[in-house]
């Protein structure tokens, strides 16, 4: 018999949990999903803030895209409709191929280190960890200091004691400008180590166990276990820092006052995307530029995603079947 | 060879020689690590003399000098027919030479190669740059904006992430499943993308250059944080939510009394990586901030050295002042970050 005002039991449960995610749904609709299709449209308008947006149509896109063809017949930067755009997309590639690799292998390197039981193991971690809570903007203008080719203390190093005769001007120089951004990332790559050591705690010791009773050496247990075992987690990072090059932002700001320079060398995408929507008020353009990183990001994340199958290791997946 | 398998008894010999390697590896990487740190608090204690003709020593120090007829010389330890001696160096000489003479005889000089001379040092620490630093920027001004975002944020996201990841872990519904899959899709979104509409939204508010846009959204949960608390959520036991009920008890005491209790060490280590991300954010503070009284440590420190990069010991000092924070509560709550809660969600 119905009875009404009573509802029944797995219903109400079903109501309560949308009562708890009610936070999260207010804040995905007026924080993250409003404000996107808001850029949307924003990113097909001439936007200065102070008066209303008007309807351009595809303009700033095609301010991006124009030239393309001539550039590739010219080779002349200057008949690109935006040569700025393509140069900071540039940098931010620079500065992930140099950065991602380099941070991949010393982080996981590391890791394999100090998974060791070797003395004072708990200590060596703490200090390798210590600089990836500490980065933003103290650590990056005391970098600033180190670096500086007059006053700094590396490249007296450099000279003194490993007789390099012209080290560079690092962040002065505009050809080592993005190179002395990776090394002041290197330093904080403790952050991506302690991922690789929490999933090489993860790995279960019975498999190295019965890769030792088949009489696999420490290189074959290596990359017959462990590698293959910690490609989950290889994926995991380099997701999140191809994602995190392309947002880069704090260091270049604090480094080149907001600038990008010497000569645009460190214009990075998401600064030249600060500059048009907070220094020149073009809210239309810079709207373009986020929805076109946002693409970006889509596109390679979902790349990754698809060659994962072919070399990221699940435990409990049948290979080659997805 | 059997001396040695009698020192060490069962160890391999191969085991123990990897050992050491791998031991001296990790010194020699946590040396690298350290230095710039080290500089960082000497550069704080530096006289600003020493940072022009003297940067690139560790130690704070400037040249021991000796006063001779209300002059003041520098002093080298100099050696003079092979004895080792100290004297002040009276006058620089034409072609990299000095002349050098006792203090108590500056008459009887000596004509010396400057560069053999090893110049004389004392410590120099200058404690007055931390409050000098303090009073050239309203330091307690950003300090107090830093702490009010970094801690009501904190509460707001704890008290939201924690509803929302209850919801997410105790409960059947048709749409929670695709809801917690959209969640997770936000983790991946750049937050460029939904920044201009904020800014302008916000502005229309009225908010923009208050504390308020870095505040306000804490209190809507945050994927990252819904997602780790859920992760937790789910390891309690569904009998104690069973034994709850029993006795009487609606959702929400479930929740206060027996989720959160249990989950006490997932609690902490999201307090722990909300607090590092909003004391050294520097994007939005950047971005919503435009005057002084308003900024955080990270916007006003930047604005600092800015106008007086030259000032290089008191931007180390507020730089050591800005770090300290981070680094005590990471040692306070190092077990949470070296082998953390936080971390299991990426296992494979």
């Amino acid at each position: 018999m119905f009875k009404p005002g009573k509802i029944s039991l797995a219903r109400r449960e079903e109501l309560a949990g949308y009562a708890f995610i009610i936070p999260w749904v207010i804040g995905f609709l007026v924080f993250t999903i409003g404000p996107m299709l808001s850029s949307l449209y924003f990113s097909f308008t001439d936007y200065n803030i102070v008066d209303p947006p008007t309807w351009v149509g595809l303009k700033n896109y095609a301010r991006i895209f124009a030239g393309i063809p001539e550039y590739f017949q010219t080779g002349n930067p200057a008949v690109l409709g935006d040569p700025i755009f393509w140069k900071s997309l540039q940098v931010t590639i620079y500065f992930a191929s140099l950065a991602l690799p380099l941070n991949l292998l010393f982080s996981f390197i590391l890791a394999i280190f100090l998974n060791q039981k070797v003395p004072g193991v708990n200590v060596w971690r703490t200090i390798f960890f210590l600089p990836s809570i500490i980065a933003g903007v103290a650590v990056t203008l005391l970098w600033l200091r180190i670096l500086n080719p007059r006053m700094g203390v590396l490249n007296p190093f450099l000279q003194n004691v490993l007789g390099i005769d012209n080290p560079p001007g690092w962040l002065q120089d505009p050809n080592w400008a993005v190179p002395a951004l990776v090394l002041m990332s290197l330093w904080g790559v403790g952050g991506s180590m302690i991922v690789y050591l929490a999933g090489l705690q993860g790995i279960p010791t019975d498999l190295y166990d019965a890769a030792k009773v088949d009489g696999a050496n420490a290189w074959q247990r290596f990359w017959n276990v462990t590698f293959p075992m910690m490609t989950p987690v290889l994926f995991y990072n380099l997701v999140l820092g191809m994602i995190g090059t392309f947002q880069y932002f704090t260091e270049v700001y604090v480094a080149t006052s907001g600038t990008g320079g010497p000569q645009r060398s460190t214009l990075f995408y998401n600064l030249y995307l600060y500059q048009n929507a907070f220094r020149y008020f073009d809210m239309g353009y810079a709207s373009t530029m986020a929805w076109i990183l946002f693409i970006i990001v889509l596109v390679l994340t979902a790349l990754i995603f698809r060659s994962s199958d072919a070399w990221v290791y699940y435990e409990g997946q049948l290979r080659g079947k997805s | 060879m059997n001396l040695f398998r009698r020192l060490f008894g069962g160890i391999k010999a191969n085991e123990l020689f990897f050992k050491g390697i791998t031991t001296l590896i990790l010194a020699a990487g946590s040396v690298i690590i350290m230095i710039p740190l080290a500089f960082m608090i000497s550069t704080s204690l530096k006289d600003p003399a020493q940072l022009r003709s003297d940067a690139n020593t560790l130690i704070p120090r400037k040249p021991q000098t000796v006063q001779i007829n209300g002059e003041s010389f520098n002093l080298y330890s100099v050696t003079v027919d092979g004895e080792t001696r100290t004297m002040a160096m009276i006058k620089k000489a034409p072609g990299g030479m000095a002349l050098f003479a006792d203090s108590t005889t500056p008459d009887q000089t000596v004509e010396l190669k400057l560069n053999e001379q090893t110049p004389l040092y004392r410590l120099d620490i200058h404690w007055e740059n931390y409050p000098e630093a303090l009073g050239s920027m309203p330091f307690f001004t950003y300090l107090g904006n830093t702490m009010l975002v970094t801690f009501i944020g904190m509460f707001g996201m704890l008290f939201s992430s924690s509803l929302v990841a209850y919801g997410f872990s105790r409960f059947r519904a048709r749409w929670l499943n695709v809801l917690f899959l959209i969640l997770l899709a936000t983790v991946m979104l750049p937050s460029q993308v939904r920044l201009i509409p904020l800014y302008i939204f916000f502005q229309k508010l009225g908010w923009v250059n208050t504390l308020l846009p870095l505040i306000v959204p804490q209190f809507f949960a945050n994927a990252y944080d819904v997602f780790l608390l859920r992760q937790f959520f789910m390891t309690i036991p569904l009998e104690l939510d069973d034994a709850a009920k029993i006795d009487g008890a609606n959702p929400l005491q479930i929740l206060l009394y027996i989720i959160l209790p249990q989950a006490r060490p997932a609690l902490v280590s999201v307090s722990i990586f909300h607090f590092l991300y909003a004391w050294n954010d520097f994007y939005e503070p950047l971005i919503f901030l435009h005057t002084k009284e308003n900024w955080t440590l990270a916007v006003g420190l930047q604005t600092f050295d800015a106008l007086y990069t030259i000032n290089t010991h008191l931007i180390m000092a507020i730089s050591v002042l800005m770090i300290i924070p981070p680094i005590l509560l990471f040692f306070f709550a190092q077990k949470i970050f070296t082998q953390g809660v936080v971390f299991s969600g990426v296992k494979g």
